[in-house]
């Protein structure tokens, strides 16, 4: 048996590390569907699914801009010493997965800016007229537009990707700490993203589309997660605990319940069903693997930080 | 160049705390935060029962996640001693290192920004001890070079049988204890 007790009792820190609150969970849940979104815009520009008027394609880049600018915010708020926030612009760090995510932040803006420029929103053409003049200058040009096209698919890989080596590279928190988090925060958000864009598009090609699209995405997250908490649970000592918050462990209700329950086998049912013209498509099932990629992050971010090399000490 | 470390006896410390004191006297620490504590670790089951007591705080690691995770540059290896320091006016407060440090050594200072044992080094560059280290009344804790083969810490390390926390880690940390 081994009893430790220390004097320290730090705020945020003890009894075990909750620094990160709703706000980190947010932003990864809000990029990773911002990076989901701009992956199916990016398909959608070499479909050439913006020429459609009706196409739902043209809404994505400025549900994108909002989502990434309310997902910002979020990070904003979870700093602690806020009016220091420019420090992020004026170095690279590499070996700092944060350092690249913010770059990757600003970069992304302006290729989500150059698809919405395709096809401007009417409120921003009646206010800046001269809107027309890039709108027309991009649609000479389909190299261009190809070209858009791989940069939102690729930074919005990219995006998503960060948000799971974010936490995966914290060597300290042995549930975070396994090479597979970046795939599961992907495949999470391209399922959130096409259950969004499912729920609001109007052209029913499109609705089919992204339900078939969203039942792969979401059988593939289901062995991503299993294959995490396998690799977790046949790892070292730290890791073994790890896995058990969510095998047994405090976690373990809401995330079988609440994210595979809830927010993947559920609604993969209800949309087989759809797509199959058993049922008509409804937004039950979108909402429900929204809200299930929510909990998954916050889950993930709760459980990490409570995960630890002394964990079974503080029991 | 040094690589500062520590060496710390709990065959000789009692626990009386006086290296926490003295840490929030000198360092002014905020009321309701430590940048060092005590741990008491007890093994085994009476009547074979083992009692280790640790002062512990940032091991000032060879190996430093904080360092590599901080987006701005904050958290850097200072060029005197090679001791983990933090630039307050770069931190942002994005509590990355606060939660990559397994040792849970850092904290959010009321100030906005992230916090820790310095290694007391305004003191050490003048030539002094740690405030810790100088006030230890059972002369416990030894503070000194690593890579000087004929410091007292390396001797320590070299003499006597020592463990460091969480080696497993990877984090290779710089305060030895002794038991």
């Amino acid at each position: 048996m081994q009893e430790l007790t220390t004097t320290r009792h730090n705020p945020q820190i003890d009894p075990f590390t909750t620094v990160w609150g709703w706000e980190i969970p947010v932003y990864l849940f809000l990029g990773g569907m911002v990076a989901g979104m701009m992956i199916i815009a990016g398909y959608f520009l070499f479909k050439e699914k913006h020429k459609n008027s009706d196409s739902i394609a043209n809404y994505i880049p400025l549900i994108s801009i909002v989502f990434l600018s309310l997902g910002m915010g979020s990070l904003f708020l979870d700093l602690e010493h806020k009016l220091f926030v420019w420090r992020l612009y004026t170095t690279f760090k590499i070996s700092s997965p944060m350092s690249w995510g913010a770059w990757i932040l600003i970069l992304v803006y302006p290729l989500i800016i150059a698809n919405m420029l395709m096809v401007p929103p009417s409120f921003i053409v009646d206010r800046i007229p001269q809107v027309n003049k890039i709108t027309d200058y991009i649609n000479a040009r389909p190299r261009l537009i190809q070209n858009i096209g791989i940069g939102n698919m690729l930074f919005g890989g990219m995006l998503g990707v960060y948000t799971g080596v974010l936490l995966s590279t914290m060597g300290s928190r042995p549930l975070w700490n396994t090479a597979i988090l970046w795939v599961l925060f992907l495949i999470s958000g391209l399922s959130t993203a096409a259950a969004f864009v499912h729920m609001i598009a109007k052209n029913v090609q499109e609705r089919e589309l992204l339900a078939k699209a969203d039942n792969g995405f979401i059988v593939v997250e289901m062995f991503v997660i299993a294959l995490m908490l396998i690799g977790l649970a046949t790892s070292s000592q730290a890791q073994i605990q790890a896995a058990q918050l969510l095998l047994g462990g405090p976690y373990t209700a809401p995330f079988w319940v609440f994210v595979v329950g809830m927010g993947l086998i559920l609604p993969l049912v209800i949309q087989l069903l759809a797509v199959n013209h058993k049922i008509k498509h409804t937004p039950v099932a979108p909402i429900m693997v929204i809200l299930g990629g929510l909990i998954l992050r916050f889950i993930i971010v709760a459980a990490g930080q409570y995960s630890h090399y002394f964990n079974a000490h503080f029991k | 160049m040094a690589r500062y470390g520590m060496v710390i006896d709990t065959k000789k410390c009692v626990g009386c705390m006086d290296c926490v004191v003295a840490c929030k006297t000198e360092n002014n620490v905020p009321e309701g935060h430590n940048r060092d504590w005590i741990v008491t670790v007890v093994n085994g089951k009476f009547p074979t029962v083992n009692l280790e007591i640790q002062s512990q705080r940032c091991n000032h690691c060879d190996n430093t996640p904080c360092v590599a995770c901080c987006p701005t540059g904050a958290s850097h290896v200072h060029e005197v001693g090679k001791v983990v320091l933090v630039e307050h006016n770069m931190c942002i407060g994005c509590k990355a290192c606060l939660a990559a440090c397994p040792y849970d050594a850092r904290f959010i200072n009321p100030e906005g920004y992230a916090d820790k044992c310095t290694f007391c080094i305004h003191r050490v560059e003048k030539g002094e001890l740690p405030a810790c280290v100088s006030v230890c009344p059972t002369h416990c804790m030894s503070f000194g070079d690593l890579d000087d083969p004929n410091s007292e810490v390396s001797r320590l390390i070299a003499s006597r049988k020592n463990h460091q926390l969480i080696p497993e880690a990877g984090t290779q940390p710089r305060i030895f204890y002794l038991t």
